[in-house]
């Protein structure tokens, strides 16, 4: 190498009680180019990466900057170094504006007050610079998700930060967003930058990585040009095992209807109509689903469906029942299963334990309750099914709580509790947002499964290609309207991206 | 089983350090004002377990604390804040009282009766609050404290309007034998102490709370809507009813601790006091880590705390608010509980990361 790299970390290891995170890992970063690190849930990336920020101590190993050796003891010190990062969970105060956010920490001073005109200044030279296109007056509160994310970049280019370290950005990131925020990366390339980005997305190493580094359960399992890597190699080595991206899915014939919305109209929290005028059917034995761009009426939609929204005209059947204004119970007796868009907040009580979350609908059931007793033998047998079923991997088997379940795991419980009540709509809203690969693959066989049982699934998601691989009909939705309806094989994704714009195809198929 | 030991331990580890540490804070004050704490301590449990008397009237002093502590506890188990004990306590006090002072029945079927009155009294009282949160998401903290106050002035009326004492406007009349929680063999057993089969009551019901929030579906059901009140309404449950349900519950418990208070540790109810017993449940029920049994043994400790600090006052020039300033620096030590186990953590992952660094060296070497 003529430069030394700009960052080497040497055989960091990292323990914690019980487990080793980082065993013997050491990873390096020229100037100027993107650093994947690629790994499942759990493999040690954020670890690593917050040894590297500072944020933790590593039991072994040295860090260099330069080919010089340094201690990092805390965020601010590796800030000082020129590292930044752009944390997945972003930290922004909501009623402070992005100028206020942005010099939080290192306030430009002018007598006794704040010098906010000039910062403002430079934060709008370094927006055009890099074709972030903030405005540095306008509230957090007021911007979207992806807007957030820039003043969280823009954060670390005030703050001269040489080498970026993403963390997941692409998770919270419309497609639309996505793309711009790939501009953005290569942007800062160009101006000489070096960025780490830790994911899970293939794709996106593949679009803008140029080497790629796998871990897998702590360990390193090597580093690659992502150029002369396939995809599949890259999901092989993080896995441990071959993955396929194609999904099986064998043609069948639809059965009877099981879910009707009939015109369906939603005031959302707002005040405002979040569905419009919505009709949709969902037939046992296919996977219908619903694209569209986030905050368009797929939030209303479901809860108007699972019951947790009250329905302002129009019908719900189910099974030619109608459950419009039945409560939650009722619809999940009629045979609705909901994975819930944020398994945390409503899918898990997390300080329960694995058996206990298994039960969360059906605790009442004859099985698991005598004379309002639980039948702990019986709750114990439905948990260990569930978990041998769905391959859930809990450290303390039943007993394990589910806050200690890591993301990937915690879902596949969420998944394995729905279908084992054996619904006949299921309906699964991003029934894999965060996972890594080898989960995604699974819980998407599982959904196959259910389809090639006969049963319906509505399967919302924004991830197009999700949408694609295993929808039978792909139903749009654009400002809480219905836009579109076609078959899966008529539509590529440059279509299904128009029509989630709102443009709407030729004619209704 | 095995593997929630370890878990209930910890959190017992981690309530005797704070008692230990809150103990030590009253012995730097002790100190401070020129005692000796061993001394001051020594007398101080002398003045709550030294005969048999005192010890009855330690146990009679904790019996409305285990009452208000479950009250809380329970509340806080399905996610809610009853700050309300002491105005439960009243409402179940005054109604106990009402018909302790009116009704003419053999003894057992009027100690059943009062208990009655004393669930109705104080589960109304939680009644309101819950109902209040249901309809109108009133939070329970706001409507408990005026509760409070609706109490106060409840009684402030009813008591001289209807039961006036024979000397004094400002409380009841003294209940009659036959209505008191105090039973001649109990009362001559511990020579004279004011023991009462309030105490037998309340270590039941803690029994029996206990099982309803371990072992029942109810139990099940209210403490999923504690945990994750998004989650039990995913999950179809009628987490609104709950809220009733459970606010209802609480505040029976508290009148439970009303006729235990009333009518067992007193002989009559005054005017003009909001019970503090009420507000020590708050404390209790923190120390107790909200568990029906940490909420008992928490509240004997309160009561030796209670019922020694005369004693110690009379032995020694200690002022009796070391006994409370005690107290209040245990909870406070409770609700930092979070820094005591995170010290814990801390010792445990060096001690832990020592051991497996030193092993990971032992096996480099021998590879080599």
């Amino acid at each position: 190498m003529e430069n030394p790299p700009i960052i080497e970390m040497k055989g960091i290891r990292k323990g914690f009680p019980g487990i080793v995170a980082n065993d013997d890992i050491t990873i390096t970063l020229q100037k100027g180019e993107v650093l994947a690190l690629l790994g499942e849930n759990g493999a040690g990336k954020s670890t690593l990466m917050s040894i590297l920020f500072g944020l933790y101590r590593p039991d072994r190993g040295t860090i260099s900057i330069k080919g010089k050796e340094v201690q990092i003891s805390s965020p601010t010190q590796a800030n000082d170094m020129g590292i930044g990062m752009v944390h997945q969970h972003f930290k922004l105060v909501h009623n402070f504006t992005i100028t206020e956010n942005i010099v939080l920490g290192l306030e430009p001073r002018k007598g006794l007050g704040m010098d906010l005109e000039s910062a403002s200044k430079r934060i709008k030279q370094l927006s055009e610079h890099y074709g972030l296109n903030v405005d540095p007056d306008e509230k957090i509160e007021d911007v979207s998700v992806g807007m957030q994310q820039r003043v969280e970049i823009l954060k670390m280019l005030y703050r001269d930060a040489e080498v970026l370290i993403f963390d997941e950005p692409t998770a919270v990131l419309t497609p639309q967003e996505i793309q711009d925020l790939m501009k953005i990366m290569k942007n800062m390339i160009d101006e000489g930058k070096s960025i780490i980005l830790i994911t899970h997305k293939l794709k996106e190493i593949k679009a803008i990585a140029d080497r790629c580094t796998v871990i897998r359960r702590g360990k390193l399992i090597g580093t690659v040009d992502v150029a002369d890597t396939s995809t599949e190699a890259m999901a092989e080595m993080m896995v441990g095992r071959e993955v396929s991206f194609t999904v099986d899915k064998e043609d069948r014939e639809v059965d009877k209807k099981v879910l009707e919305i009939q015109g369906l109209n939603v005031i959302n929290r707002r005040g405002v109509m979040g569905v419009k005028d919505f009709w949709l059917d969902v037939y046992g034995g296919e996977i219908l689903g619903l694209a569209g761009v986030d905050g368009n009426g797929q939030t209303e939609l479901v809860e108007a469906l699972t019951g947790l929204t009250r329905v302002e005209s129009g019908k719900i059947l189910i099974n030619g029942k109608d459950v419009t204004h039945s409560n939650i119970r009722e619809r999940i007796e009629s045979g609705l299963a909901h994975i819930p868009e944020d398994r945390q907040k409503r899918g898990l009580v997390l300080d329960y334990s694995v058996e206990d979350n298994f039960i969360l609908e059906n605790y009442g059931d004859d099985r698991f309750n005598t004379y309002g007793f639980m039948n702990r033998g019986a709750i114990r047998e439905n948990s260990e099914a569930i978990i041998l079923d769905f391959d859930v991997r809990a450290g303390q088997g039943s007993d394990t709580p589910a806050r200690s379940l890591s993301g990937g795991n915690q879902q596949k419980a969420i998944v394995g509790r729905e279908i084992s009540h054996n619904p006949d709509l299921l309906i699964a809203v991003q029934p894999t947002r965060g996972l890594d690969v080898g989960s995604i693959e699974y819980i998407h066989k599982r959904l196959i499964e259910q389809r090639d049982s006969g049963k319906a699934v509505l399967l919302v998601s924004l991830e197009l290609d999700e949408i694609l691989d295993l929808s039978d009909r792909i139903a749009v939705i654009s400002h809480g309207e219905l836009i579109g309806l076609v078959n899966a094989d008529e539509i590529d994704e440059n279509e299904a991206g128009l029509m989630m714009a709102g443009v709407a195809k030729g004619s209704k198929s | 089983m095995k593997l929630k030991l370890p878990h209930m331990h910890r959190t017992m580890t981690v309530h005797l350090i704070a008692v230990f540490l809150g103990l030590a804070a009253g012995a730097v004050f002790m100190i401070s004002t020129g005692n000796n704490p061993f001394a001051g301590y020594a007398y101080l449990f002398k003045g709550a377990l030294m005969n048999y008397e005192r010890i009855g009237n330690t146990l009679a002093t904790a019996t409305p604390l285990i009452f208000t502590g479950l009250s809380v506890a329970f509340a806080f188990n399905t996610g809610l804040f009853n700050i309300g004990a002491s105005g439960q306590l009243l409402a179940g006090g005054l109604c106990a009282t009402a018909v302790g002072l009116t009704v003419v029945l053999p003894k057992p079927l009027l100690l059943l009766l009062m208990l009655l009155a004393a669930i109705v009294g104080g589960g109304l009282w939680g009644f309101i609050p819950g109902f209040l949160k249901a309809l109108f998401n009133v939070h329970e903290v706001v409507a408990t404290i005026m509760m409070n106050w609706i109490a106060y002035w409840v009684v402030n009326y009813t008591v001289p309007a209807y039961f006036k004492g024979e000397f004094l406007e400002t409380e009841s009349r003294k209940i009659p034998d036959i209505a008191s929680l105090r039973v001649p063999w109990l009362t001559e057993l511990l020579d004279g102490s004011y023991l009462n089969l309030g105490f037998f009551i309340a270590i039941f019901v803690s029994l029996v709370i206990w099982v309803i929030l371990k072992k029942t579906v109810l139990g099940y059901e209210l403490k999923a809507a504690g945990f994750n009140r998004h989650a039990a309404e995913y999950a179809g449950m009628k987490v609104n009813r709950n809220i009733v349900l459970s606010m209802t519950i609480a505040g029976a418990l508290a009148g439970i601790g009303g006729l235990s208070l009333y009518a067992g540790y007193a002989v009559n109810i005054q005017i003009g006091i909001l019970p503090n017993q009420g507000f020590d449940g708050i404390a209790v029920s923190l120390l107790g880590a909200n568990s029906p049994i940490g909420v008992l043994f928490t509240a004997l400790f309160f009561g030796i705390l209670h019922s020694g600090k005369g004693f110690m006052n009379a032995m020694t020039e200690i002022p009796p608010e070391i006994g409370e300033t005690i107290i209040a620096i245990l909870i406070y030590f409770a609700a930092t509980k979070i820094l005591i186990e995170r010290f814990l953590d801390k010792m445990n992952t060096r001690f832990v990361n020592r051991i497996s660094v030193q092993t990971g060296e032992v096996i480099e070497k021998g590879g080599n």
